[in-house]
């Protein structure tokens, strides 16, 4: 304790205001250190999303995405590549019409005149910062990564949906009555959190093939409608709905479905928006289902086409990261703007 | 909700009225007292068709061989499936067994469970610890550390492969640190760890948070009469602290091993489908491979390999329920 550091304290102690202890500072560099580490491979993906093909596997790499600048030349078929050349001290940016050995030759790309012969070292190709936007148009335009992302907006909207429906209909039942078997209908639910789905892939894709719907979306979407953790939420914040509005509604003649729709429904809107986002992201995250169900190109949600692209296309990295980008977008767009509800809704079910 | 002003309200309105009507009418068939059931029966049908009927299916089917589909085509071959899984001359060379891979994948993915459990559960305790303290700027950091938890695994499996690349970043600043490059996922002991790495990376953020919830729950005034007996932060952290946070620890930890035994999405993009060779071939992809990847579709193997593995996960779980009980009470 006396000179030397304490992990233990540095990690216990509590601010005391006025100082800056050696605890505070390591705790700020775990923490910078860990943002870092969060932050750096993916801005560094998405940096190398913008870089074009040739500069892409550049290495040493350059931060940002830059490419070496070409010009059309009146006079010249192609376009010439442009170079910073030193000439009497001074830098100009030439065109290079051919390299012979050790000299090239360069013409002033607005105003060619006879091509002058300057020594090799004393170029520098011209870089610019470039954006290469047809890593994000040629897939989406060329392949078919329109039709992956088509798909997996309807799996995600329609899955979402249902399992809104599906499971806030459930929890009504199991949180506004009384009948013979609620308790055990409600452990039984609550009991299928314990078989996850490696264990039941095998003979649940041998059920989506006796009902027809291998290689098809909505055998992607059904089986994941029912939900325990939705059940769980749904109905622990129904209980929390005094039921005096219920029977007040009972003795204005509504009926039951009605009850549910009109009253119930609206008042659980914060648990229902918890778990529409976890709905979402649940089913737009989703790999290893879509995978073992879906087995045509036409039919694959953008996970599993990123997966397939990245099999066919091993070294095209510039469309495999625009295109991993581009997936990363609504998903960093609800956690920008609904992160609160997330760790609430974690922290309060403890599933995720 | 009464008023109904847009016109998507009104759309809405329309398709319920539509709906309304005939469940009103089973209504007044069954009455209201057994509205309940016809509530829970969408929920009910798909849990057994989708979760139940799988259950049967999967104990079914591991007792048939052969590679029909049909299980009424499928030869019964008692314990044949199980026998050949488990069969082994000597259980720690995987090559002395009769299904070799099956045995790779469950050393493959005890080594990873050991080291992913002890790594993970360290990072996020001390991320808890820190992010409990009052320190500036809390809640940035602790969304920045939840933000992985929220991507895709294969988004997060191909932005570490480019990273990992032999052209990708970390060789470039090794590079200029002067260690020559590598090419990190053709390396077994490279790949395994970057395996735990992207891990850790991946999840740790959701551990933080239960745990930091369970320091929060933590009475504040027990620290405070610590203070004035002017306890050292070790025995804070070991006589308060970690004794309060015990309960929520082992339920952490059984969550995070019931979790990291089915490792395979990130694992299976970032390895090139468990590579190199079958360094990272983890136990859920051998059962993937043998029921729909290979040339045999081997489903009354995989199964058997599903039942020893769900067995396996169905103890986990009864412990954590066991442990959350106690948490509770």
């Amino acid at each position: 304790m006396h000179g030397t550091f304490n992990t233990i304290g540095f990690l216990t102690r509590t601010r005391r205001p006025g100082r800056i202890g050696i605890t505070d500072i390591l705790s700020w560099l775990w923490l910078i250190g860990g943002t870092l580490a969060v932050l750096v491979p993916v801005a560094w993906a998405g940096l190398s999303s913008l870089k074009p093909e040739a500069e892409i596997t550049r290495f040493p790499p350059t931060l940002l995405p830059r490419a070496a600048m070409q010009a059309e030349v009146p006079g010249f078929d192609k376009p010439l590549s442009l170079w910073n050349v030193m000439i009497e001290g001074e830098t100009r940016e030439m065109a290079m019409v051919r390299r012979i050995g050790l000299k090239a030759q360069m013409v002033d790309p607005e105003n060619p005149g006879k091509p002058i012969s300057v020594d090799t070292k004393s170029i520098s190709p011209v870089q610019r910062m470039t954006v290469a936007t047809e890593n994000y148009t040629d897939p989406l335009t060329r392949f078919s990564f329109l039709t992956f992302l088509k798909n997996s907006v309807f799996v995600t909207l329609v899955a979402t949906l249902l399992t809104l429906i599906v499971n806030a209909l459930a929890a009504f039942a199991l949180s506004k009555y009384r009948f013979r078997g609620d308790k055990a209908i409600f452990v039984l639910i609550i009991s299928t959190l314990m078989i996850p789905l490696t264990v039941v892939m095998v003979p649940a894709y041998l059920v989506i093939v006796g009902v027809g719907l291998v290689d098809n979306l909505w055998g992607v979407i059904i089986p994941t409608v029912a939900s325990p953790t939705g059940v769980f939420l749904l109905r622990q914040y129904m209980l929390t709905i005094p039921d005096e509005l219920i029977e007040a509604a009972r003795v204005d003649a509504a009926s039951e479905f009605r009850i549910f729709w009109r009253i119930v429904l609206p008042l659980t809107a914060p648990a229902l928006a918890v778990l529409a986002i976890f709905s979402v992201l649940w089913r737009w995250n989703d790999f290893l289902w879509p995978l073992i169900v879906l087995s045509s190109r036409e039919n694959f949600t953008l996970q599993v086409g990123l997966n397939a692209f990245q099999g066919e296309f091993s070294v095209q990295w510039h469309y495999i990261l625009a295109m991993t980008f581009l997936s990363l977008v609504p998903v960093t767009v609800v956690f920008l703007f609904l992160q609160r509800y997330i760790t609430a809704g974690i922290a309060g079910t403890g599933m995720k | 909700m009464i008023r109904s002003t847009g016109l998507a309200d009104r759309a809405v309105d329309f398709a319920m009225a539509l709906v309304e009507a005939p469940i009103n009418a089973v209504e007044r068939l069954i009455g209201k007292r057994r509205m309940p059931y016809l509530f829970l029966a969408p929920n009910l049908v798909l849990f057994g068709i989708f979760t139940f009927l799988p259950i049967a299916i999967a104990v079914g089917y591991a007792f048939t061989g052969g590679t029909e589909l049909l299980i009424s085509n499928r030869p019964f071959v008692g314990l044949d499936n199980f026998r050949k899984l488990l069969s082994c001359a000597d259980y720690l060379t995987p090559g002395s067994c009769g299904e070799s891979l099956f045995w790779t994948a469950i050393w493959n993915t005890l080594w990873f469970v050991g080291f992913n459990v002890v790594a993970t559960l360290l990072v996020a305790l001390i991320t808890a610890l820190i992010l409990n303290r009052a320190i500036a700027a809390r809640g940035f950091f602790r969304a920045m550390f939840f933000y992985p938890v929220l991507l895709s695994p294969v988004v997060i499996g191909l932005i570490w492969k480019w990273f990992l690349d032999r052209n990708g970043l970390l060789n470039a600043f090794l590079q200029m640190l002067g260690v020559p490059p590598e090419i990190f996922l053709l390396d077994v002991g490279w790949s395994r760890f970057f395996v735990v790495v992207v891990s850790v990376w991946f999840h740790m953020g959701f551990y933080t948070l239960i745990l930091l919830a369970g320091l929060q729950a933590i009475p504040k005034d027990l620290y405070e009469a610590a203070a004035i007996d002017a306890a050292t932060p070790s025995r804070t952290l070991f006589r308060i602290t970690l004794p309060l946070l015990g309960p929520n620890l082992l339920v952490v930890l059984i969550l995070l091993m019931i979790r990291s035994v089915q490792i395979f999405d990130e694992a299976w993009v970032l390895t090139n489908g468990g590579g190199p060779g079958t360094a990272n071939t983890f136990l859920v992809q051998y059962i993937y491979q043998t029921a729909f990847a290979g040339d045999l579709r081997l489903f009354g193997l995989a199964a058997a390999a599903s039942v020893l593995m769900g067995l396996v996960l169905l103890v986990l779980t009864l412990a954590q329920l066991r442990l959350g009980k106690k948490v509770e009470s």
